[in-house]
């Protein structure tokens, strides 16, 4: 570790950069996010009022922000499952001992480059109620016309549709890496006793993936949560009748439109102990992949 | 012809490959076809699948509808900016926390790694009114200091830092070197492949960025390309003209894309790295 054992200050001055942005931009204004959460502005002028847990207790009893909540986590479920299955599906099929193996694996990659508003715009192109190719495969097969702008399963799976997508290169290139460090001998050990590839899979497979699919659903829920902003304020803006109005959307709007600080703060809060809930599972994921190595 | 079970296998893989490939890409093929056609042909009936010959003068009108120079030119400042930021900070933390044994380390690692848990929106309020405080509204620098730490980057540095032998920095200190010095010289020389692969993630996501940027800037000239992107697409609805709204996706989509595509195998290889702990 030590080794340029005669320079004591010199390290701070290199970790100085990132420890002042760090401070002054992230952890200051989380504190005072946390602060801001147990008050409240005044309506007239902008004085602060301090209010307790009045602002917790109210969003927990509130139908509107129980039910974005609820959006969310349903949201971010279909996001995380259907996206990380098909990758994993993807990843495991361009890893076979197939020609143009390499081909495959950098194919995929480009769904990285796009931003979550452009995905949106991709999509709601095919969703589009007058021109969109789904909705005239739709209405061929059904007799029925889908349109996201009333209709809110049509626009829930819009928005679910696009985020996947746009994930999928980075998931695979994940997989991909991850499974190319499952060491061989044990899956030809597996084989050798008798396994099915089916068996190998999930009981060496599986397994020794686990940190990698414990960082992807972080990842995962990070887009869910938080990137998926733009593609819901550029494509839904939260509606049909709120179904798309996920949490940030909800922060964004009480807090930037309603001029409600303190709710937004609160929610704030609540989101970041979501996110660190999942972050914890992963760092304790990863950490229990080391013992099971050594 | 018969063909063997393994062949069949393969033939399989092939297949499903392929068409979940024609499936992923089917959406940009179409937002292309739609930026090739008249205002008329998109919107005939049955869709035309085939490109036409309207490309550029769609182009031309997307790109003055949004001002594109401007926007595509903000964009293109602050992820160059945040990136190359990035990319020294996160060396010379990681060098630190690689190379050095000094107190409060211990503390200061899990501090860096925090940044990962309080992504920007959580904390959007605060630091919108920190902004305002310090007059950065509408500047560049509220658009990239805030983003300068990053978590990414002082482990991707990290992880292959610690295993650079350490007779390298022992044969440096004998011959004179300051630690300094032998980062400049013989570490980042070293540290290409992670340093491209750093570029890339964060080229892209100073691209995408789009919740900040909408809110600390109100100026028409400091607007980034997601917002052009926004606004071409929302004042078209209704009539949607799509053939001008895919026209102008395309053009804004191209910048990140080249870069993935130029270091791909630096960002696969950075990848990789991540996955070994």
């Amino acid at each position: 570790m030590d080794r340029f054992p005669n320079h004591r200050i010199l390290p701070y001055g290199l970790v100085l950069p990132s420890l002042t942005v760090i401070i002054a931009f992230l952890i200051i204004p989380f504190g005072q996010a946390v602060y801001q959460s147990f008050y409240r502005v005044s309506p007239f002028g902008r004085q602060l009022r301090y209010v307790g847990l009045r602002n917790y207790l109210e969003m927990f009893q509130s139908p509107e922000y129980l039910s974005s909540f609820q959006n969310t986590l349903i949201f971010s479920v279909l996001v995380i499952g259907v996206g990380l299955t098909i990758s994993l599906v993807v990843a495991l099929l361009t890893t076979q001992k197939i020609r143009g193996a390499a081909f495959y694996q950098i194919a995929f990659i480009w769904t990285y480059a796009m931003s979550p508003i452009i995905a949106g715009v991709m999509w709601s192109l095919i969703f589009d109620p007058s021109i969109g190719i789904l909705t005239h495969a739709i209405a061929d097969l059904t007799g029925y016309r889908i349109n996201y702008f009333t209709d809110t399963v049509a626009a829930f799976i819009l928005v679910t549709v696009a985020s996947v997508w746009v994930m999928l290169g980075y998931n695979i290139c994940f997989f991909v890496a991850g499974l190319q460090n499952v060491p061989h001998e044990l899956k030809e050990a597996a084989s050798i006793d008798g396994a099915t590839s089916w068996q190998v899979f999930w009981v060496v497979t599986f397994p020794m993936l686990s940190p990698t699919t414990a960082f992807l659903i972080f990842v995962n829920t990070v887009y869910a949560f938080f990137q998926s902003f733009g593609l819901i304020d550029v494509v839904t803006q939260g509606g049909p009748n709120r179904t798309t109005e996920f949490l940030i959307y909800k922060i964004y709007r009480d807090g930037f439109g309603r001029m409600q600080e303190g709710q937004a703060a609160a929610q704030s809060v609540v989101l970041f102990i979501l996110v660190a809930i999942v972050g914890a599972f992963q760092i304790y994921t990863s950490t229990k992949k080391s013992v099971y190595n050594r | 012809m018969r063909l063997s079970r393994k062949q069949l296998k393969g033939l399989i893989i092939h297949v499903v490959l392929l068409l979940t490939l024609v499936a992923v890409a089917f959406p940009i093929y179409y937002a292309f076809v739609m930026a090739t056609h008249t205002h008329q042909d998109a919107y005939a009936f049955p869709p035309i699948l085939t490109p036409g010959d309207q490309l550029l003068p769609n182009i031309k009108e997307a790109w003055n509808r949004v001002d594109m120079s401007v926007v595509l030119n903000n964009s293109l400042i602050i992820a160059v900016l945040v990136s190359l930021g990035k990319i020294v900070f996160s060396i010379l933390a990681a060098f630190a926390f690689t190379h050095f044994k000094f107190r409060g380390s211990w503390l200061l690692f899990p501090l860096c790694m925090v940044t990962q848990m309080m992504p920007l929106p959580v904390r959007v309020i605060p630091l919108y009114q920190t902004m305002a405080n310090l007059g950065w509204l509408n500047t560049y620098q509220a658009l990239t200091i805030p983003y300068l730490a990053s978590t990414t980057g002082i482990i991707l540095f990290r992880q292959f830092y610690m295993t650079v032998p350490e007779e390298l920095a022992d044969a440096a200190r004998v011959d004179g070197a300051t630690p300094l010095q032998y980062l400049r010289s013989i570490l980042v020389p070293l540290s290409w492949t992670n340093i491209a692969a750093l570029l890339v993630i964060e080229f892209v996501y100073m691209w995408n960025e789009y919740l900040w940027p909408n809110i600390v800037t109100t100026a028409s000239d400091m607007r980034v390309a997601q917002m052009g992107l926004r606004m071409l697409y929302t004042s078209e609805r209704g009539a949607a003209e799509w053939n001008i709204i895919m026209a102008g996706t395309l053009v804004i989509m191209l910048p990140p894309l080249i870069v993935l595509i130029l270091f791909r195998k630096q960002f696969a290889q950075g990848i990789a790295m991540q996955t070994t702990k």
